[in-house]
């Protein structure tokens, strides 16, 4: 179980990301705040308690891998990498712009990004070719690839997730941010896809749901699955879309909107922590 | 030398570079057909099948190749071509090692049909940055293609055909990457021509010499890069060029010798991205980047119009 002192170091973290998320998206006048705040404490828990990496080694064989299948969640992971000490913290007031590292959707020029993506769909098939190589090579690393719930619209995720189940990756695990919105609306509106848990255990994963916005919960989930054998792991990682700003929870209006300098200023007093 | 296929060489070829444990060959569920095989019999271990997923097939490709493995990835042309936008945004963008080997190309799949015939291929593949298009002409060059590509990093298009065409090559000849090969000489006219049609453009010219034509014909296996200078020299030679290629007319060998020649020649001042990806920025500062101007435009016609091309 993990502490408390973990619970809130990891807390704080996330809201220190959260901030530059808001910033980021601010200076840049245009990105995805929803699913780039819904998934933060998820890449915080990776990134600060549970992958094996290292930031002055980006390329390190051993290391754990993470791959953002939902690219426009990139002002989340920039931000996350800069806190682990990737690339300077300055470095994130230059997203989208031109000349820029920071792509508006995550990029492989980056230290520490993996692949570039974007395109949604892709992440998975990533995702497995590498957990299929690690297996080859006989490393034990574990890749964890985070997808948004609408991005599971696309049929390339489902071919992926045969293929995982087929070939027994057990270093490989999802992680879905089922924040219930895609760009038109509600998921479940726009293009239903429950019985969501039963979908990934039908096609022969070892799931679980959790609330991805609980750290504790969130974490615990992480380690309670690192031991599974035989099976991809899927986490259903129930979020709240736009999480830790008032005006932007479960409002899409901010699926693609940067916020006002009014709503930028609002929003980091919501997250200043006091 | 018999006939042989260009897939059936390619799974020969396969086997040749398989001791390399780089080496991992992804079909989707076609490897009978593709000739991979062979490989997968040989080698188990390093074969994938992906079965009848196109698009998960090329993404896996990249997750071998991000993991510092070699893919050879293959299916019949046209499927491959179902993960275009995979092709472009995951493999080219990020200027993976991926080799798409695709068979069945052009017609050779005659009595299919269309739904399993290529003829758009060259066009899409040619248009991603990053990306080489080879389109090997017989057995021999294929083997030799499938060999150097293991060395040179990046992706790859190499394009392959069913049915048993004539050997133009012996084991003597050394493949290099964008080189064009002469094979005939003649000074009325060139004939340039890629893949399955080189033989045939040999035929002619053979045909042609009996009614004192002398045409020359030259192999370009590498569609993309292009040797453009070499392009220009033999039209300077010969003024007067055909194009022969298993593939429409739009967007292929023949349109990319139309655009260097056209430059070249005929004052066309062709204004759009050259080759590259956008970027992120700003609409005006990246088209302003592009050259996508009316400055640009004044620019090119001032230079322009300085030439007498009338």
């Amino acid at each position: 179980m993990t502490n408390d002192y973990t619970v809130k170091t990891l807390e704080e973290k996330a809201r220190k990301i959260r901030r530059h998320v808001i910033n980021m998206i601010y200076n840049a006048g245009s990105g995805h705040p929803g699913g780039s705040l819904s998934c933060v404490d998820i890449m915080t828990i990776l990134y600060f308690h549970i992958m094996e990496h290292n930031p002055l080694d980006p390329k390190w064989k051993d290391r754990d891998r993470f791959i953002l299948s939902k690219g426009h969640a990139a002002p989340s992971l920039y931000a996350t990498l800069a806190e682990s000490g990737y690339f300077p913290i300055e470095e994130l007031s230059s997203l989208r712009k031109i000349g820029s590292m920071l792509q508006g959707h995550s990029d492989s020029r980056i230290p520490g990004v993996e692949v570039s993506s974007g395109s949604l769909g892709q992440g998975l098939s990533v995702a497995s070719g590498i957990a299929y190589a690690g297996k080859l090579d006989k490393k034990d690393f574990k890749v964890y690839a985070l997808l948004g719930d609408g991005e599971c619209d696309e049929g390339q995720i489902w071919e992926a997730a045969m293929f995982a189940h087929h070939y027994r990756l057990d270093n490989l695990v999802a992680i879905i941010d089922r924040n219930h919105f895609q760009i038109d609306g509600s998921t479940e509106s726009i293009m239903s896809i429950e019985p969501f848990a039963k979908k990934w255990e039908a096609f022969g994963w070892y799931v679980i749901e959790t609330n991805g916005n609980n750290i504790k919960k969130m974490t615990d989930a992480l380690e309670r699955i690192k031991n599974i054998k035989d099976k991809p792991v899927a986490i259903i990682a129930h979020t709240i879309k736009g999480k830790g700003i008032s005006f932007m929870e479960n409002n899409n209006a901010f699926h693609g909107k940067s916020p006002s300098k009014e709503e930028m200023e609002i929003a980091l007093r919501e997250l200043s922590g006091d | 030398m018999e006939p042989r296929s260009t897939r059936d060489a390619y799974g020969d070829a396969l086997l040749k570079i398989g001791d390399n444990n780089k080496i991992v060959v992804l079909d989707a569920d076609l490897s009978a057909s593709t000739q991979t095989s062979k490989f997968a019999k040989a080698y188990p271990e390093r074969f994938v099948d992906i079965g009848c997923a196109e698009q998960n097939l090329i993404g896996i490709a990249a997750g071998f190749a991000i993991s510092g493995k070699i893919p050879f990835v293959s299916t019949y042309a046209i499927f491959s071509n179902r993960a275009w936008e995979q092709i472009r945004n995951t493999v080219a963008y990020d200027n993976l090692n991926v080799k798409i080997v695709v068979s069945h190309s052009g017609l050779t799949n005659g009595p299919d049909g269309a739904s399993h015939q290529s003829l758009e291929d060259i066009a899409i593949m040619r248009v991603i940055p990053n990306m080489t298009v080879i389109v090997p002409s017989d057995a021999i060059e294929t083997e030799k293609v499938i060999i150097s590509e293991v060395d040179r990093k990046g992706p790859a298009y190499i394009r392959l055909n069913r049915s048993k065409t004539p050997i133009i090559f012996d084991e003597n000849y050394e493949f290099k990457l964008n080189e064009i090969v002469k094979l005939a000489d003649g000074d009325d006219i060139a004939i340039i021509a890629t893949g399955t049609m080189v033989h045939q453009a040999l035929e002619s010219s053979r045909i042609l010499k009996k009614e004192n034509i002398d045409a020359s014909v030259f192999n370009v296996h590498t569609i993309k890069p292009i040797d453009r200078n070499a392009i220009i020299d033999i039209a300077k030679k010969s003024g007067k060029i055909i194009t022969i290629e298993e593939h429409s007319i739009y967007g292929g060998l023949g349109s990319t010798i139309a655009e260097i020649l056209a430059e070249e020649y005929i004052g066309i001042g062709m204004i759009g991205t050259k080759d590259t990806f956008g970027e992120s920025g700003e609409y005006n500062q990246l088209l302003k980047k592009h050259g996508l101007t009316s400055e640009n435009i004044v620019k090119f016609a001032r230079h322009l119009n300085k030439q007498n091309r009338k």
